[in-house]
């Protein structure tokens, strides 16, 4: 027998309006931290510890991730370039398509999974217990406290947690790369600085302020609005994770044809 | 003279109204209690009395000032002269007692470290946990949690402080202890306390005056040896072991 409720074509709209909801409320709540982020107290302390908490949650799988991106790379590319007699090319390959998107968008990735599911959780834990209330019942503003020191701090820690990823990837590329050519560290970076420039890396370490800010806006917005108990806590944390992870990709999109206009 | 002026509120959400007409009035100084069974909109009524939760109508007024449609400015002046005790104690979590009990005398006034860690030492002195304070808050039982809880909101020496259910959830002992430790702060802070509670012991402690909320409504006022004193049914079941049948079964 049919499912009536699968082609429920009301069902589909349903889940629309609710995601066009979900980003229309997500951009007020943009807009609402672009309005307060300027007017002080400002709370540098605050940030700071969150960047220093951010960082270093972050820190040991960028490291894995970043060093195996290049290496992988460069081993999969290595026989294909061979087989064109491009294998010269291959640091350039490599610098290249870790600094303007590899790096960048990875990293992001990353970053969101880990960061934006616990900014999700530790918000929306507050808010279910009410210590968000408390706040703003003592007259301070929660908002400027806990959601403006998160996202100032994640859209400067990730351009930095980038630039370390891209680091350790072009590291990576150099490993594969020796063990498979004997190439010397020399003729390697010498290649890798004659093929990038600073177009190739600025738009690269620019659009991860923009990944930064959506991983604590994604996150901040899921569990500043977390309401019904544990299971609201739970689900502000997956979708930070999915909806931040998404967002990422998306905007990736539209940067990169940006960049390519502006650099290219 | 009068503090709390609550005249007219009605709150609902969807079609479930909360509070159907409410008005009362607080004085100056006194222990008021808001009595009632689980879900009557007690917890409502006091979010409404400091703006986390706005009425869909009526007027509520603190030391002769709205705090309805305010901007918020001006309603954060109003807060900072009232202390608020969440049923949960709502601490946080992330920080220490020390830091909990300091969050709000770094933000709203001008004392230096030295006059901020006097203030922490006296409160928690008050509350009789002096020294809890470099614990964080998940090291705490509900009763500790509810002392610290009740230390962070006297520490800004509020005219009006407002509890909610502050002994739900402890035993009869650590309750009749709060209780106590109410009225004692009460009268060392010559303060106004309006108490939201369906614990008969705290009730019976704290009250100078009570109302009792019956699904959103005023059911009864005046003081608790008055409300013990009803002939109602639906009020004697507070004070009966058996359970009295009421007319509207509630």
């Amino acid at each position: 027998m049919e499912n009536p409720e699968k082609n429920n074509p009301f069902e589909l709209s349903e889940s629309l309006t609710n995601f066009f909801k979900t980003i229309s409320d997500l951009t007020l709540f943009s807009i609402r931290f672009f309005k307060i982020v300027f007017i002080p107290p400002y709370e540098f302390a605050e940030i700071k510890k969150h960047m220093d908490e951010l960082g270093i949650k972050t820190m040991p799988i960028v490291t894995v991730t970043g060093f195996i991106i290049g290496l992988v790379l460069a081993m999969q590319s290595q026989p294909v370039m061979q087989r064109f007699g491009a294998e010269a090319y291959l640091p350039s390959m490599v610098s290249l398509s870790v600094v303007r998107e590899l790096g960048p968008v990875l990293t992001a990735l990353i970053f969101a999974g880990r960061v934006s599911s616990g900014i999700g959780a530790e918000l929306g834990s507050m808010r279910v217990t009410e210590q968000i209330d408390a706040m703003e019942v003592s007259a301070i503003n929660p908002f400027k406290f806990l959601v403006v020191t998160r996202m100032l701090a994640c859209t400067l820690i990730l351009p930095i947690l980038t630039m370390y990823v891209n680091f350790l990837a072009i590291m990576g590329g150099y490993f594969a790369i020796k063990l498979s050519t004997g190439t010397t560290f020399q003729l390697y970076i010498n290649a890798i600085f004659k093929s990038l420039e600073f177009s190739d890396l600025i738009p690269g370490v620019l659009k991860t302020f923009v990944f930064g800010f959506i991983v604590g806006a994604v996150g901040s917005y899921k569990g500043y609005n977390a309401e019904n108990g544990t299971v609201g806590v739970g689900n502000a944390s997956t979708s930070a994770v999915v909806m931040s992870s998404l967002l990422i990709l998306l905007v990736d999109m539209v940067l990169v044809k940006l960049t390519i206009l502006i650099w290219a | 003279m009068m503090l709390v002026e609550v005249k007219n509120v009605f709150k609902s959400f969807g079609d479930l109204i909360v509070l159907d007409d409410i008005s009362f009035n607080v004085d100056k100084g006194e222990n008021f209690v808001v009595f009632g069974r689980s879900g009557t909109g007690k917890s409502v009524l006091l979010k409404c009395m400091v703006g986390l939760l706005e009425p869909d109508s009526g007027e509520i007024k603190i030391n002769e000032k709205s705090v309805l449609n305010i901007p918020i400015d001006e309603l954060n002046e109003v807060r900072k002269q009232i202390g608020f005790l969440f049923q949960g104690s709502a601490l946080y979590d992330s920080m220490t007692v020390r830091e909990n009990l300091e969050f709000p005398l770094i933000r709203n006034f001008d004392f230096s470290p030295d006059e901020r860690l006097e203030k922490i030492k006296d409160v928690l002195n008050k509350v009789g946990l002096e020294k809890a304070i470099d614990k964080k808050p998940s090291e705490l039982s509900g009763g500790m949690k509810k002392r610290i809880g009740l230390a962070r909101t006297i520490i800004t020496e509020p005219m009006l402080i407002l509890y909610d259910e502050p002994t739900t959830g402890l035993d009869p002992i650590t309750t009749k202890e709060i209780s106590q430790l109410i009225v004692e702060l009460q009268k060392d802070l010559n303060s106004t306390s309006i108490v939201v509670t369906h614990d008969l012991i705290c009730a019976k402690i704290v009250a100078d005056s009570s109302i009792v909320l019956k699904n959103g409504k005023i059911k009864f006022e005046g003081s608790i040896k008055e409300l013990e004193e009803s002939n109602d049914n639906f009020l004697k079941n507070f004070f009966s072991s058996e359970i009295i049948e009421t007319a509207d079964g509630e």
